[in-house]
C-alpha cells in the first residue's frame, strides 16, 4: 500500500507539466463552451452558476485525489513540490480577494499613493528569500512556531509564536471568506450569508482531507484560473483601444490622456481643485511618512506571515526554496503590474464618458452596478436613467451634466465592470468572477491550514500530548481546521465593518511579532532565548496596543497616552479638532464604530495604525539585542545548530517522527 | 584537529561571503523600494518616449517590481554559487 502510493505520487510529480497543461487546455475549452452557450441564448445567471460550480468541482476533485494519511504529506506536502509549481501555489496563496478585486480599485481611487500597496506586497519577497525562507527550510520545521521553540528554548516561545500566528491569520482568513461571499452573492444572486457558507464548503473540501499536499495542488490550479481571468479582459481592452495586446505597456497612453483630461475638466468646471486628485501626483492621500511606512510594513510583514513562510517548507531542497521565491514573485508580479492598467483604463472611461456627459446619455453598464448600490450619481444609486435624472434635478443649479463630485463608485467595481466597459460578452464577466473566487479560496485555504497546523501540531502535539499517535494527530488537525473555518465564516457573515483594514493590520502584527525573532535567530548566534521572548512580547505588544487604542479606545489614547490627530497629507493640518472631539459626549466611548470622530484618526507622530509595525519591529530588535547581551551566550550546541541552518548541505536540524 | 579547523574556517568564510551578498541585495532592495520613490516629483517630469508614462509613476508601478523579480533569480544563482564554492551545497 505504502509503495503503491509512493509510486503513484511519483508518477504525478513526474508529469506535472502534462497534467497542468491538460488542465489549462480543459479550462480554456470550458470557457469557449460557455461562450457558445451564451450565443445560443442560455441566460447569464445559469452561465454564472456553471462557472462557479465547475471550478469548485475541479478544486474539490484535486482535494479528494490528494488526500493523505501521512504526517509529512499533511504538513509539508512530503517536501516534494518543485520550485516552479511551489511558486504558482505561493502566488495563489498570496493573492487574495483584496488583490484581485480591490487592488485596481484602490489604485483608481488613490492614484500614485495606491502604489504603496503594490510595492509593499511585492518587495517583501526579497526579504523572504535573503533573510528567512531558505534557512527555515533547512531547519526542517513544520510550522513557524516550531523554529521559535527550537531556537528559543521550548514551549513558551512556541506559545508566543502561536499567538502571533493566530492573531495575524485569523482576521485575514475572515476577510477572504467575506470576499468569497461577496463575489458569489454578486454574481449568483445568492444571499450573502448563504454564499459565505457555500464558499466555506469549497475551502474545506480542499484543505481538510489532504492538508498541505491537497492545498498545494489546488492552489496551482487556482493560480492558473485567476491569472487567466485577470489578464483576459484587460488584454482584449488594450487590443481594442490601442491595437496592442500588452496593457501594461499601453496604459501609459491612457495616463497621458487622463492627465490631459484632468486639466480639461478643471478648465470647464466639471471638477474643482478641491475634489480632483491628480492621478500621478504623489502624497495627496498619504503623507510621505505614511506612504513609506505602509510600504515597509507590507514588505516586512510579507516576510513574517506564517502562511507564506510555510509554503517554502515544501520544496525538495534549500536551493529550490530560493528559486521558488523568485518564481513566486514572478507569478505575483504578473497580476500586480497589471492592476494599475485596470485603474488607468477605468479612470479614462469614467473621465471621458461619464464626467461631462448628459445624465440622460449614460451607458447602460452603469445601471447594472448602480442597482446594487455600487455606483451613485448625484447622491442616489444609479439604478436607472429616471432615478438619476430626478436626483440631479433635486440639486440646486445642476445643469444635467455629470460633474466629478456627482459620481461615486465602489472600488470593487473597477475590475468586475471592466468586461462590460469594454463591451465584452457575459462569458468574460463570469470568467472574472471565477478568478476572484479562486483568489479568495486559495488564500483562505493557506491561512486556515496555517492556523489549524499551529493548533494541532504546536499546541496539541508539542504542548499537550507529545505521544499522540499519527492517526489521532491528523484527526485533531482536521477537526481543528473545521472549527476554525466555521468560526471564521460565522464572523464573516456578520459583515464586520473594517474587515479590509484588518488585512493591513495582519501585516503589521506579523512584522512586529515575528520578524525580529526570526531574523536574529538566523543571523545573530548570540541571540538568547530570553532576549527573543522579551523582544516578541515587547514588539508585538506595542503594535497591538497602538492598533487597539487608536481604533477602539481613541479617547483614552488622547487622554492618557499623548496621542494627537493624524495630519492631512496636503495641508499638514490636523484631520480632527481634538479639543472639540474630546468635548463630545461619546469621546471616551470604547469599541466605537468607524463613524466615531476619533476612531483611526489619532496616533503618535501622525503614523496611521496600519503601519504600527513601524513602532513594534524596531522595539523588538532593540529589546532582543539588549536583553541577549545582558544574558549568557547560547550554548555551544545551539550555536552549532545555527551553523547547520546556514549550510544547505546535510540533514535538516529538526527530524520529525512521522509515524 | 586540522579537519575541524578547516571546517570552521570554511564555515566562517562561507558566512562572510553570504553576509556580503545579503547586504548587497538589501542595498539594491532599499534603493528601489524607497530611495528612488522619494524623487517621484522630479522624475514625473520625465515622460518615457512612445509609452507615455511619467518616469516616477512608472518606477513605482513597474520598474521597481521588475528589479525585484530579476534580483531574486540572480540571488538564487549567486547564493548557490557561494554554497558550491565552499562545499556546502546540496547534491544535485
Amino acid at each position: 500500500m505504502a509503495t503503491e502510493s509512493t509510486s503513484g505520487s511519483g508518477d504525478f510529480l513526474n508529469n506535472l507539466g502534462r497534467v497542468y497543461s491538460i488542465y489549462t487546455g480543459g479550462f480554456l475549452a470550458f470557457v469557449i463552451l460557455i461562450a457558445v452557450l451564451e450565443q445560443m441564448g442560455v441566460p447569464n445567471k445559469i452561465l454564472g452558476y456553471l462557472f462557479v460550480f465547475f471550478t469548485l468541482a475541479v478544486y474539490a476533485i484535486i482535494g479528494v485525489l490528494s488526500r493523505t494519511a501521512q504526517v509529512s504529506e499533511y504538513y509539508v506536502a512530503g517536501r516534494s513540490v518543485p520550485a516552479f509549481y511551489n511558486g504558482m501555489a505561493t502566488g495563489a496563496d498570496w493573492m487574495s480577494a483584496a488583490s484581485f478585486v480591490g487592488m485596481a480599485g484602490t489604485l483608481f481611487l488613490l492614484g500614485y499613493d495606491g502604489i504603496a500597496w503594490v510595492l509593499g506586497w511585492t518587495g517583501g519577497f526579497v526579504l523572504v528569500s535573503i533573510l528567512i525562507g531558505p534557512y527555515l527550510r533547512k531547519f526542517g520545521a513544520y510550522t513557524v512556531p516550531d523554529f521559535l521553540a527550537f531556537r528559543y528554548g521550548g514551549n513558551f516561545a512556541r506559545g508566543l509564536g502561536v499567538i502571533v500566528l493566530v492573531a495575524c491569520s485569523f482576521t485575514y482568513v475572515t476577510a477572504q471568506i467575506y470576499g468569497t461571499g461577496l463575489i458569489a452573492s454578486r454574481f449568483l444572486g445568492m444571499p450573502f450569508e448563504l454564499a459565505v457558507f457555500a464558499g466555506l464548503v469549497g475551502i474545506l473540501v480542499c484543505s481538510m482531507l489532504g492538508g498541505m499536499r491537497a492545498v498545494t495542488w489546488t492552489q496551482v490550479a487556482q493560480y492558473i484560473v485567476l491569472i487567466i481571468a485577470y489578464l483576459t479582459p484587460i488584454v482584449i481592452l488594450s487590443t481594442k483601444k490601442y491595437g496592442f495586446p500588452i496593457p501594461e505597456l499601453t496604459y501609459g497612453l491612457a495616463i497621458s490622456d487622463i492627465i490631459a483630461r484632468e486639466q480639461q475638466m478643471l478648465a470647464s468646471g466639471l471638477a474643482t481643485v478641491a475634489n480632483l486628485k491628480p492621478h500621478i501626483s504623489p502624497f495627496i492621500n498619504y503623507s510621505p511618512l505614511n506612504f513609506f511606512a505602509i510600504i515597509l510594513c507590507m514588505m516586512v510583514g510579507t516576510a513574517s506571515l506564517p502562511h507564506i513562510l510555510m509554503r517554502y517548507f515544501t520544496t525538495p531542497s534549500v536551493r529550490e526554496a530560493r528559486q521558488s521565491v523568485a518564481w513566486s514573485l514572478l507569478f505575483i508580479f504578473l497580476l500586480y503590474f497589471s492592476a494599475p492598467a485596470y485603474a488607468a483604463f477605468s479612470k479614462l472611461e469614467v473621465y471621458t464618458n461619464i464626467i461631462g456627459a448628459d445624465v440622460t446619455a449614460l451607458k447602460p453598464w452603469i445601471f447594472n452596478w448602480g442597482e446594487l448600490g455600487l455606483i451613485q450619481i448625484c447622491g442616489k444609486n444609479a439604478g436607472s436613467i429616471d432615478a438619476i435624472v430626478a436626483a440631479c434635478k433635486a440639486i440646486a443649479g445642476h445643469t444635467g451634466v455629470v460633474r466629478l463630485q456627482d459620481f461615486v463608485i465602489n472600488t470593487d467595481v473597477i475590475v468586475l465592470s471592466t468586461p462590460e466597459i469594454a463591451g465584452l460578452p457575459y462569458v468574460i464577466s463570469g470568467l472574472v468572477a471565477a478568478g476572484g473566487l479562486a483568489a479568495a479560496l486559495s488564500t483562505a485555504d493557506g491561512l486556515l491550514l496555517a492556523i489549524a497546523n499551529a493548533l494541532s501540531h504546536d499546541v496539541y502535539y508539542k504542548m499537550v500530548d507529545p505521544n499522540a499517535p499519527t492517526v489521532r494527530r491528523l484527526m485533531v488537525a482536521r477537526v481543528l481546521l473545521l472549527i476554525v473555518a466555521i468560526v471564521a465564516a460565522a464572523t464573516a457573515a456578520t459583515k464586520p465593518g473594517d474587515i479590509l483594514a484588518m488585512v493591513g493590520w495582519a501585516f503589521s502584527l506579523a512584522m512586529a511579532g515575528n520578524f525580529p525573532a526570526l531574523v536574529m535567530g538566523v543571523w545573530w548566534k548570540r541571540t538568547t532565548a530570553t532576549g527573543a521572548i522579551c523582544g516578541i512580547i515587547a514588539g508585538f505588544g506595542l503594535c497591538l496596543f497602538y492598533l487597539v487604542t487608536t481604533r477602539y479606545f481613541p479617547g483614552a489614547g488622547v487622554k492618557y497616552y499623548g496621542m494627537t490627530s493624524l495630519l492631512n497629507p496636503v495641508t499638514g493640518a490636523p484631520i480632527v479638532d481634538i479639543a472639540k472631539a474630546m468635548a463630545l459626549p461619546n469621546a471616551m466611548e470604547a469599541f466605537p464604530t468607524l463613524a466615531h470622530p476619533l476612531a483611526n484618526k489619532v496616533g503618535w507622530f501622525g503614523l496611521t495604525n496600519i503601519a504600527c509595525g513601524m513602532l513594534g519591529a524596531p522595539l523588538g530588535f532593540a529589546v532582543i539585542y539588549v536583553v541577549s547581551l545582558l544574558g549568557k551566550e547560547p550554548s555551544k550546541e545551539m550555536q552549532a545548530y545555527v551553523d547547520d541552518i546556514r549550510k544547505p548541505r546535510g540533514r535538516t536540524v529538526l527530524e520529525e517522527k512521522t509515524t | 584537529m586540522p579537519e575541524s579547523t578547516d571546517l570552521k574556517q570554511r564555515e566562517e568564510a562561507h558566512w562572510a561571503k553570504t553576509s556580503r551578498l545579503m547586504f548587497m541585495h538589501l542595498g539594491v532592495w532599499f534603493f528601489f523600494g524607497y530611495v528612488i520613490h522619494m524623487f517621484v516629483v522630479p522624475l514625473n517630469k520625465i515622460i518615457i518616449p512612445i509609452l507615455g508614462f511619467p518616469l516616477g509613476f512608472y518606477m513605482a508601478a513597474q520598474g521597481s517590481l521588475i528589479v525585484f523579480v530579476v534580483m531574486l533569480f540572480m540571488f538564487a544563482r549567486q547564493q548557490d554559487k557561494i554554497d558550491r564554492e565552499y562545499g556546502f551545497a546540496e547534491e544535485d
